[in-house]
């Protein structure tokens, strides 16, 4: 909503408050004032001149040599282009040294050899935009009525000394939609009075009702319709004090009837439309909802297909109007109109919603309705608009107006007590004091001991409970006022759960082992959702989405750590490492919320380490992704529950890929990006993995034990094992170990062989064993005894046998 | 001999002097003092020698010996020492030169916001609650005062899956949910962040995904002066003690009344500039007393218990902490962004 200071004042006593002060005032009582715009801002030495003369300009076809008086000494010569510059006419004169917006200075200027002294302007050039300069004026210059004085200030007649502050309405103020709504606001905020607007009559002898009748079937949709009769009415401009208050609030002026209805739309809200009586084809009015697939061309000349959610205004036969949001073009005021039925009705929120949304339609009029308006305020915005024609249409209003009324209107009347107020603001107000903001407000009041009972004017509709009645106090008294507390009570422990702790051991460890946090969208394509699942399920598709790319919820985070990849690789960063942990999400099924899982993720890719003065550079593999991964499963405690099973897995490398299991059961997999996946994505080699978090977090785990540190010395063993080449040392490590148990203490991995002198299919892997008793000193005997029974296992169950 | 001996001394020391090798030094060592050495022979020539003469010539023998092996082992030590040196002299390297990389990343500069933000609650006795992204239309707008039909609807154009699901919009169903869970008993404090989904276009300052984190309390006797004091402590801590706070009533269908509070502009302190849009004030969050609606559709009877809740963006925080100009970088993950908040402030 724009508010223009030098209009407001005509309901509302503004002395001593600047429009800057009002801009904070009213921000801090609570309607944000998102900004005051000063309309005359860097324009001056702008006045009325009489165009005295004009002639073609003897070089150039397209511009008018004018004698323009400006009031002071001797007429001016000036070179004009616009179209519509003719003799007799009064306009707006930029003087030599004048300046127009953009710091545009006007001199003395000699155009195709004849003298210019000064500009005459359009509105445009006095910083108005296109958009809502009149028509007749849009192509041209500004044409003052003939009653404009030569020499005066030119932007004073078109109230540019003003300044106009743009309210950010939240939705529960819709009473500020209009400027009644606002005087009531700015004077309740200073404490001053709210003057009303004139809508006195000279009476009539023929009354409305002997004109038409009114007939409402959708009783819901609209409970209360006025239809008032103005005859005799002369369609021309507007006076130029309303044209200018209308462009100060964004609309463009037309003809005296529509600026009125615009006119009263923004002074009290209420959006009216004015019909040809004449061109109605009946003489009655029926409001009904629409006939599935009737029609109607609306003042935009467009044919709009309307269903029965639609409500329209007829003629007892067919739409004339869509309500509430807009006329039909077989109805329009024209300049030929001389009878007017103004409509000024009571329309259904969601009904006006529904319609303006099918049909694209949003104006400043629908938009009321669908906020609401002030019930009570129906009839008087008809009257005034009334007064109005007959004041500036030469109109006569015929007598009453004809009504279907079926709108009960009763005021809210809220109780709450003093006490209530205080304990919920924490305050220490006393009843005067809550009395005497009401009294601003200029709601009634009524006060029985610690109880203050309000009834709330039908304007400000959005009040209705005690919570509201105390926000009202509280923003009048000022937020500013309230003391600053902290709450009290019990204490509560703050902390974060063992799941948040864990997952942020997780989130440091992989960030302290070289991998950047990512995080990336939850919703992608079809394609990509499911890619890499860990878990498959149906994909969930959103209902409307925006674009393709963005339709489906993921459930794996993969796909989208690759596009980080390939984005930054893209970048010259083709060595990277990054991990996100995020929700996916599997189908329920139809209307049931999917299951949440938080997964983790990671991609490495390039170069893992480069120390390149020295000459090292490391390139990623597997066993340094599965490096982290194993250090991770160590941090959270799960070392021994975790194993690598080997894995065909869609995208990645056939033959290094492993699925991840924890105590056996599937928990996501690590590999390497199958090099025709690297292709595509233009990707160094490529090593990932994902994990269903959410299990691991869940693990419960042992707690921490602290185990005897050995005093006895251990013996190790190692041993170099011809294997045949598909033989894992998993399955090796695990002969060895249940053969050893229970002097073996350790066993590992310490050499691999698989070169030319290995015999065809043969690989030699070597592991060291070590031996230890916590309780004595081990001879080499009974080391010996138990190795020898471990060497015999791993012949018998692998058919390893020592490299010799 | 006496005299030989004298001889031998200065010879020796004068050989030693001049050695510049603990190998040249050894061989004089093993030259005058081995048992094959010029003074070992004059020893041996003592036979001949009268018995008064003997004990003279033998403690002459022993100190030119002694003064001999002195000499090559203050040689020594400093030939051993000059060795060092060289040794060290010779390994010297550019202490300029870069280090070993140690590979490290680091949060996401949304999560280390967030994580800024619940330490400093749990501080103050919060618990951290989380729900799910995918919401019923219940818990995502009934159950905080935003019946099918009401306006405000329209503020927040969401993603729905089918009618009664969708993508939330906020992460106020979360506050819903812990408050049902309670069974409308106090207290309640939580803080809950996490990810909200909106029907944006991604551009400069819109963004279909982005995070949010919201704050409620629940209890007996907890006042709107509460919910200022909380703020203004966490506004303090986040942006430096020296920022200034200012609450503005507004409208949220789930709180009343309704707050948004502004923090005096860091840019111009508070003199008007462009981040301010002339202003001097940076809207932050929006906040409120908990609706009576919101509470007794989760279980509280309101004239009992009352709450506050708040809520923020963090990609907004972190845009004005860190002077982001644009949302899409924390989706986008250039790395080149991301290292750039490794440093603890
Ligand atoms: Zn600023």
């Amino acid at each position: 909503m724009f508010v223009s200071y030098k209009w407001l004042q005509e309901y509302v006593d503004l002395t001593g408050v600047s429009a800057a002060e009002l801009a904070e005032k009213i921000t801090k009582s609570g309607i944000e004032v998102e900004g005051v715009e000063i309309l005359n801002e860097g324009i001056k030495g702008v006045v009325v001149g009489h165009v005295l003369e004009r002639e073609q300009h003897p070089n150039a076809d397209k511009l008018s040599k004018c004698l323009v008086d400006i009031g002071e000494g001797e007429p001016v010569q000036i070179i004009c282009g616009a179209p519509n510059v003719a003799q007799g006419q009064k306009v707006a004169v930029a003087k030599v040294g004048a300046v127009l917006p953009g710091n545009f200075k006007i001199k003395k200027a000699k155009l195709r050899g004849e003298e210019s002294h000064g500009m005459i302007c359009s509105l445009q050039e006095l910083g108005i935009e296109g958009k809502i300069v009149p028509k007749e004026y849009s192509e041209g210059i500004f044409v003052f009525p003939n009653s404009a004085e030569v020499g005066a200030d030119a932007l004073e007649l078109l109230n540019r000394d003003d300044e106009v502050l743009e309210l950010g309405l939240t939705p529960n103020r819709a009473d500020c939609l209009s400027m009644l709504g606002v005087a009531y606001e700015v004077a309740a905020i200073l404490g001053r009075k709210v003057k009303l607007p004139e809508t006195s009559l000279e009476p009539s002898s023929e009354k409305a009702s002997d004109y038409v009748k009114v007939m409402v079937e959708a009783v819901e949709d609209n409970p209360l319709y006025v239809a008032k009769i103005i005859k005799n009415v002369k369609i021309g401009p507007s006076p130029l004090w309303m044209q200018t208050r209308l462009m100060s609030a964004g609309i463009r002026p037309h003809n005296n009837v529509v600026d009125i209805t615009n006119y009263i739309l923004l002074e009290y809200g209420q959006p009216l439309h004015a019909f040809d009586y004449d061109r109605l084809g009946s003489n009655e009015i029926l409001v009904r909802r629409a006939k599935e697939g009737e029609k109607l061309v609306t003042l935009d000349d467009v044919e709009r297909t309307l269903t029965s959610d639609h409500l329209v205004i007829t003629n007892g036969k067919e739409p004339v109007a869509l309500a509430g949001v807009m006329g039909g073009a077989n109805s329009e005021v024209t300049d030929d109109t001389t009878m007017v039925l103004l409509e000024a009705a009571y329309f259904n929120g969601a009904t006006v919603r529904k319609a303006s949304k099918d049909h694209g339609l949003r104006s400043e009029a629908s938009a009321r309705f669908e906020k609401g308006v002030d019930p009570n305020r129906v009839r008087a915005a008809g009257d005034r608009a009334a007064y109005l024609m007959a004041k500036y249409a030469g109109g006569e209003v015929l007598e009453g107006g004809v009504e279907f009324d079926a709108l009960t209107v009763e005021p809210s009347v809220v109780s709450v007590t003093l006490e209530k107020i205080n304990r919920v603001l924490g305050t220490n107000l006393e009843m005067k004091d809550v009395k005497e903001i009401f009294d601003r407000l200029q709601f009634a009041v009524k006060i029985e001991g610690d109880m203050i009972t309000v009834t709330v004017p039908t304007r400000r509709w959005d009040i209705k409970i005690e919570e509201d009645i105390i926000e009202e106090v509280a923003r009048l008294y000022g937020y500013d006022n309230i003391p600053k507390t902290l709450p009290i009570g019990s204490a509560t422990p703050g902390k974060l759960s063992d799941y948040q702790k864990r997952r942020r051991i997780v989130r440091q460890y992989l960030e302290g082992a070289g991998l950047y946090q990512a995080v990336t969208y939850s919703l992608t394509s079809e394609e990509k959702a499911s890619q890499f699942a860990i878990e498959k399920r149906d994909t969930i598709r959103l209902a409307m989405p925006m674009s393709e790319e963005r339709s489906v919820l993921r459930l794996s985070i993969l796909p989208q750590l690759l596009e980080v990849l390939k984005y930054n690789s893209a970048r010259q960063n083709d060595s990277m490492a990054v991990y996100e942990t995020g929700n996916v999400f599997l189908a329920n099924g139809h209307d049931v919320l999917p299951e949440e899982k938080e997964h983790l993720a990671a991609a490495i890719t390039g170069l893992w380490h480069n120390h390149s003065w020295q000459g090292e550079k490391k390139p990623v593999d597997f066993f340094v992704l599965k490096g982290v991964l194993e250090g991770l499963f160590s941090k959270l405690g799960l070392t021994d529950r975790v194993t690598y099973v080997k894995a065909q897995i869609d995208g990645l490398h056939p033959g290094r890929t492993a699925e991840i299991q924890l105590d056996g059961e599937k928990i996501g997999f690590i590999g390497q990006l199958h090099p025709s996946v690297q292709k595509d994505l233009d990707l160094k080699d490529t090593y990932v993995f994902e994990l269903t978090l959410k299990t691991v977090l869940e693990a419960e785990t042992e707690s921490l034990q602290y185990e005897a540190i050995p005093r006895y010395p251990s013996i190790t063993r190692d041993i170099a094992l011809v294997v045949n080449k598909e033989t894992e040392s998993r399955t090796l490590w695990e002969i060895i170990t249940k053969a050893g148990t229970p002097l073996l203490k350790e066993a590992y991995v310490f050499d691999l062989y698989e070169g030319d002198k290995m015999e065809e299919g043969k690989k030699s892997i070597a592991f060291s064993l070590k031996y230890v008793d916590p309780e004595r000193t081990l001879t080499d005997e009974e080391v010996t005894k138990v190795h020898e029974r471990v060497l015999e296992a791993l012949k018998e169950q692998a058919g390893a046998v020592l490299r010799g | 001999m006496q005299e030989r001996l004298k001889e031998l001394q200065q010879e020796a020391i004068q050989k030693v002097e001049q050695s510049s090798s603990l190998k040249e030094l050894n061989d004089i060592r093993v030259a005058y003092l081995g048992k094959k050495g010029p003074i070992t022979e004059v020893l041996r020539g003592m036979g001949k020698l009268s018995p008064e003469e003997r004990p003279v010539i033998g403690a002459l023998a022993n100190e030119v010996r002694e003064a001999i092996g002195a000499t090559i082992e203050a040689k020594q030590k400093a030939l051993e020492e000059k060795a060092v040196l060289e040794k060290l002299a010779s390994e010297s390297i550019d202490v300029t030169l870069p280090g070993r990389p140690v590979k490290v990343g680091n949060h996401h500069p949304l999560t280390k916001i967030i994580e800024e933000i619940e330490d400093l609650f749990i501080g103050m006795g919060y618990e951290i609650a989380e729900g799910p992204e995918v919401e019923q239309d219940y818990y995502n707008f009934e159950a905080l005062n935003l019946p099918k039909g009401h306006p405000a609807r329209d503020m927040q154009d969401s993603f729905y899956i089918t009618e009664e699901i969708l993508m939330r919009t906020h992460t106020s169903p979360v506050q819903a949910r812990t408050m049902e869970k309670h069974k409308g008993k106090g207290p309640i404090k939580i803080i809950c962040p996490g990810k909200v989904y909106r029907r944006d276009n991604d551009d400069a300052t819109h963004s279909h995904q982005f995070m949010q984190i919201e704050g409620l309390v629940v209890g007996e006797n907890i006042r709107m002066s509460d919910l200022k004091g909380t703020l203004e402590v966490f506004a303090k801590k986040m942006f430096g003690q020296d920022r200034e706070i200012r609450l503005r009533p507004s409208f949220f269908p789930f709180t009343e009344p309704s707050v948004e509070m502004d923090i005096s502009c860091k840019m111009c302190n508070g003199h008007g500039c462009n981040v301010c849009k002339q202003t001097g004030w940076i809207e932050i969050l929006g906040a409120g007393m908990v609706h009576p609606n919101v509470l007794e559709m989760a279980g509280y009877d309101s004239k009992k218990y009352t709450g506050f809740a708040f809520g923020m963006g963090p990609e907004r925080i972190a845009m004005l902490k860190y002077g982001i100009d644009d949302i899409r970088h924390f989706y986008t993950n250039d790395v080149r962004f991301l290292k750039q908040f490794s440093k603890t402030e």
